[in-house]
């Protein structure tokens, strides 16, 4: 597994919010050329790559994960030089005020300030400001100024850096989803079981637009959304909304917020898991959502699930996984390839 | 614009320390190892740094130059099931932006990566309310019995935050309140040491200024100047801060005007920096000033103190945003205060 961590560093370290995948997606093809039998890219920006395993697939099999990254897009610069900007996926204001960020394809670094504690009067100290309240600061002084750095429409991103911690932890940004494509990226540098096609789609986090065109294109018959679902595992959360908890194994779901999943692929992947000795769980709590959805409805429809990996602190600068659920993920996928498509 | 390579240079070496009120010792040895080119630098017994820069010749007064060297964070109060930590706030810090923050804890055995934990959205229930300090929890990503024999109650941590220059000369990074200040008094004391202009000058770098200012209260008895310059950080202009309690981003440094503060002196800087040609702000406090400057003021039998504040964006978060010619014009002001006072 070690081409899948400096894979998956490297993954979440691009900048790459809906709609603005190119890096992303240009640095997986350079991880998968030569490892597949053909790849290419469709007119939403999906990168859809299949791969040839030890033999034909008796159901078509669709692997997907997302390339893009929840953030944020200019909207408006402001007389006085400061930038007014727009969510781009579920982002909270708690985790956005007082972030630096880096906007534009410059890269220009940023920082989405505040207002002094000091001069907070009571109420102001309890609540957030609104999204559209808050405003970034690049350093220029007047409109005209910032213009010339950054314009409406460009992408603002978080700045958070890849660290190891604790007991076989990693904190980044971006888990949310390039621990689903570096997993993606590892299955296609091995030997498969049988046939498969994956698919690096784009725009989940505004509504899931590259899994419907994916799934559209690639037809299948079973899909597989591999992503990062929120673990809750908090002391202070109480034991029915932990949802599910870092460590525990990749997550099978049944049913989330978006998706009602095919109960027969449920069970199939659940005793596929246990058969193996790999550890699993499912989700505790009906939340989230994934382009499972899209998939699910794409034609004449597909059976669709999820394997997703607990991650902390979800849609922040800094989430947090665990790598041996990133191992027991890549096993099972393995796993659920050849009993699902054989 | 100057290129501003030295202050970038002294903000990353005393930034890059850790420093949290009552926990200096890293910014310290960072602090100690720029003074000894200028002197013998010290550490008070309360952990304030002190270092005589210019020995001065008899007859001149003897000028106190302070800076605080501490910072706000958090400490742990309680290691709690699955390595998370309970934390108390040290300072004055902002609580709005603690979730999902990178943090670093520093043990008996080391420092290690933290993040603040964040309160995911389904259990937020509707509108999201920045969380009670009691509340708060670190994740140390280590499991409970680990966490148990890395982590202590009393274990200080400290926000990450790199320092990055932004546009148009401004410095962002965590601790540049004060180590911005610190490194406006480095930057006058190697100019004074330099040009030896005949009064004794005497840096302090204080300790626990967010906490309690007994650094530079203890350390102003110590060195018993004639004379003190403090300076600090103040409110800078945007993100809702009035107009009338704050400054302008590259308008040089605030005078500060209030009642502790000297008078005469305060006068005299004022004429200096006009006819010097030195961009100053005036602000004005009716009350306390806020900094050490009360502590200072009152030592002993009281010190004339003056006040010059650097303006500051995002206070008490790891964001803290300044411009560097504020900070080169704050060293220029305070090394020709001390020329000026060495003429008397």
């Amino acid at each position: 597994m070690k081409t899948f961590y400096e894979n998956l560093r490297a993954l979440t370290q691009l900048r790459g919010v809906s709609g603005r995948e190119e890096l992303v997606r240009d640095a997986i093809i350079r991880m998968i050329d030569g490892h597949c039998d053909s790849w290419r890219t469709d007119a939403t920006g999906n990168l859809i790559v299949e791969k040839k395993g030890a033999r034909p697939a008796a159901k078509r099999l669709l692997l997907s994960a997302h390339m893009d990254e929840v953030g944020f897009l200019v909207t408006h610069v402001q007389e006085d030089g400061f930038l007014r900007f727009a969510p781009v996926g579920g982002v909270m204001p708690a985790v956005a005020a007082g972030r630096p960020v880096l906007v534009g394809d410059g890269a220009l670094p940023g920082t989405i300030g505040v207002k002094p504690v000091h001069l907070l009067d009571g109420d102001e100290k309890e609540r957030y400001a609104k999204l559209e309240d808050m405003l970034v600061d690049i350093g220029a002084c007047s409109r005209e100024e910032a213009l010339a750095l950054v314009s409406p429409g460009d992408p603002i991103t978080f700045i958070g850096e890849y660290r190891e911690m604790g007991d076989g932890c990693i904190a980044s940004k971006a888990i949310d989803d390039r621990v689903g494509c570096a997993l993606l990226v590892e299955l296609i540098r091995s030997q498969l079981p049988c046939d498969c096609v994956f698919a690096f789609t784009c725009q989940e986090e505004t509504g899931c637009l590259g899994g419907k065109t994916a799934a559209y294109g690639a037809a299948p018959e079973i899909g597989i959304a591999v992503e990062g679902t929120t673990a809750g595992d908090l002391p202070s959360a109480p034991d029915h909304k932990k949802v599910c908890a870092l460590r525990k194994g990749p997550v099978i779901s049944y049913k989330d917020g978006g998706t009602t999943y095919s109960h027969t692929l449920y069970r199939r992947a659940t005793e596929a898991a246990d058969a193996a000795g790999i550890p699993w769980q499912t989700k505790e709590s009906i939340c989230g959502g994934n382009e499972s959805r899209s998939v699910q409805a794409a034609r004449n429809g597909a059976q669709v699930l999820a394997v997703s990996l607990p991650v902390r602190y979800i849609h922040s600068a800094h989430s947090l996984a665990a790598r041996q659920d990133m191992e027991n993920a890549f096993r099972l996928l393995l796993e659920l390839i050849g009993v699902l498509g054989l | 614009m100057k290129d501003h390579r030295e202050i970038i240079a002294l903000a990353q070496q005393l930034t890059g320390a850790m420093g949290v009120a009552g926990h200096e010792d890293q910014a310290a040895q960072a602090a100690m190892e720029l003074l000894r080119p200028l002197g013998e630098p010290r550490i008070s017994p309360v952990g304030s740094v002190i270092c005589t820069v210019c020995p001065g010749l008899p007859g001149k007064p003897h000028v106190m130059l302070e800076a605080h060297l501490d910072q706000v964070g958090m400490i742990v109060t309680r290691v709690e099931e699955g390595g998370f930590l309970r934390v108390a706030a040290v300072g004055g810090l902002d609580r709005r932006l603690l979730p999902s923050s990178p943090v670093t804890i520093h043990t008996e055995s080391g420092d290690f990566g933290g993040i603040v934990a964040s309160v995911p959205p389904h259990l937020s229930q509707g509108e999201e309310k920045p969380l009670k300090m009691e509340e708060v929890l670190v994740d140390t990503g280590f499991e409970t019995q680990r966490a148990r024999q890395l982590f202590a109650p009393g274990d200080y941590i400290s926000m990450d935050g790199p320092l990055s220059v932004l546009e148009n000369g401004r410095l962002r990074g965590r601790a540049l309140d004060d180590r911005i200040g610190c490194a406006a008094v480095l930057m006058a004391a190697r100019s004074l040491h330099a040009a030896e202009p005949g009064c004794r000058v005497t840096v302090v770098l204080a300790s626990m200024e967010e906490g309690s200012g007994v650094g530079a209260s203890t350390a102003a008895f110590d060195v018993a100047p004639d004379l003190a310059v403090a300076v600090d950080v103040s409110f800078a202009d945007g993100f809702g801060v009035p107009a009338w309690h704050c400054g302008k981003m590259g308008g040089g440094p605030m005078i500060g005007i209030a009642p502790v503060l000297d008078r005469k002196q305060t006068d005299r800087l004022r004429q200096l920096a006009a006819r010097e040609g030195i961009p100053f702000q005036l602000e004005a406090m009716g009350g306390r000033t806020g900094t050490d400057a009360e502590g200072i003021a009152s030592a002993r039998t009281g010190i004339p103190t003056v006040l010059l504040s650097i303006p500051l964006r995002n206070m008490h978060t790891p964001v803290e945003t300044i411009h560097l010619d504020d900070v080169e014009n704050t060293a220029r002001l305070m090394a020709a205060f001390v020329k000026e006072a060495a003429k008397e």
